[in-house]
């Protein structure tokens, strides 16, 4: 649904475009290819490695880790697997939902879903290659910690714990 | 083809490394091939129009527009905008790179493209709207209303970490990978 928002405002923009400037628009499309392929191989590599993770972390596994009575350890672990992998969130929601119904705690798959969003391991070459090493490196850590006052905050509001 | 073989280089050893692991263990290889096509299929899909409207907002939108509502002394109307612009995004994190090297080209603070990225990453409204029918409303708003100061203070603490130096390299930088 946002996918075709996206395209129908992007077709009319380039429509307005080329009906005003035809050379300015040539120009905007190539530099959207440039940029495009910039990034290209990084892209390739990370989509690749999320295959490798999601074939070896399937939901048993995951629902195992974060399972319920796994307390903060649980919150820890669910945290590094959300940091890890690199879920859509339209699979995500209905997975952590499931977990849920199976035994999760709140305060675990809040975690789990803030560092999934937050935290990227996988996309770090990407990053890097805009951010620079240290900035992605400290954004990734920070990310991380703060997921754990989010996840405190839902455990307490949601959970009641 | 020295410099693509170069640029492709850890492409390549990732392929290589996955056909290995479908030798030694087809199950997961396979596995990891169909995710891999799937997230390609994914990527395929929410990307064109992203880099075309960076395409078009390079070319048309002057930079001095963008300093006026983003750039240094823009303020709370900055914030705002960087928060919104992140939060109407759609598509995974990794797309949010490419959008915030034009901003600094455009001369956007750097705090607010660090707010843009938090929010692209988590208050995403086609992503709320879909976390609220699945974990409950009641979750979804804990979360939002925790994350938008988390976003804004992780922003400040970062631009107050990273030195004055590092920020003007990293906007050369973005200088030239679009160009």
């Amino acid at each position: 649904m946002s996918n075709y928002i996206l395209y129908g405002i992007t077709l009319l923009l380039l429509i307005l475009s080329y009906l005003k400037d035809k050379k300015k628009t040539k120009m905007s499309l190539k530099k959207a290819w440039k940029a495009f392929e910039n990034i290209l191989p990084e892209f390739l590599v990370v989509i690749m490695l999320v295959g490798v993770l999601l074939a070896v972390l399937n939901t048993e596994v995951i629902s195992k880790i974060i399972g319920s009575d796994s307390g903060w350890i649980g919150v820890m672990l669910s945290a590094v697997v959300g940091a890890i992998t690199l879920i859509p969130g339209f699979v995500a929601f209905p997975m952590a939902s499931m977990l849920l119904q199976g035994g999760a705690g709140y305060m675990q798959i809040g975690a789990f879903v803030s560092t999934l969003m937050m935290v990227g391991v996988v996309t770090m070459p990407v990053e890097m290659k805009y951010f620079g090493k240290r900035l992605t490196i400290l954004r990734n850590v920070i990310a991380f910690i703060f997921s754990f006052i989010v996840a405190y905050i839902i455990g307490l509001v949601v959970g009641g714990i | 083809m020295k410099v693509l073989l170069k640029r492709y280089r850890v492409l390549i050893i990732t392929a290589v490394a996955i056909g290995i692991l479908t030798i030694v263990n087809s199950q997961i290889g396979f596995k990891a091939l169909s995710i891999s096509a799937y997230s390609f299929k994914e990527m395929m899909l929410v990307i064109p129009p992203v880099f075309i409207l960076l395409g078009l907002l390079d070319v048309w939108v002057p930079k001095e527009t963008m300093i006026k509502y983003m750039g240094e002394g823009s303020g709370i109307k900055g914030v705002v905008l960087s928060i919104l612009i992140g939060s109407a995004a759609a598509g995974p994190l990794y797309g949010a790179f490419p959008v915030a090297a034009v901003f600094m080209k455009k001369g956007v603070k750097f705090s607010n493209i660090l707010i843009f990225i938090g929010a692209w990453s988590t208050t995403k409204i086609p992503m709320f709207l879909f976390e609220i029918t699945s974990l409950g409303a009641k979750f979804a708003f804990t979360r939002l209303l925790v994350d938008i100061p988390g976003i804004i203070i992780i922003a400040y603490v970062l631009s107050k970490l990273i030195s004055k130096e590092e920020i003007e390299k990293i906007y050369k930088q973005a200088e030239n990978i679009n160009k």
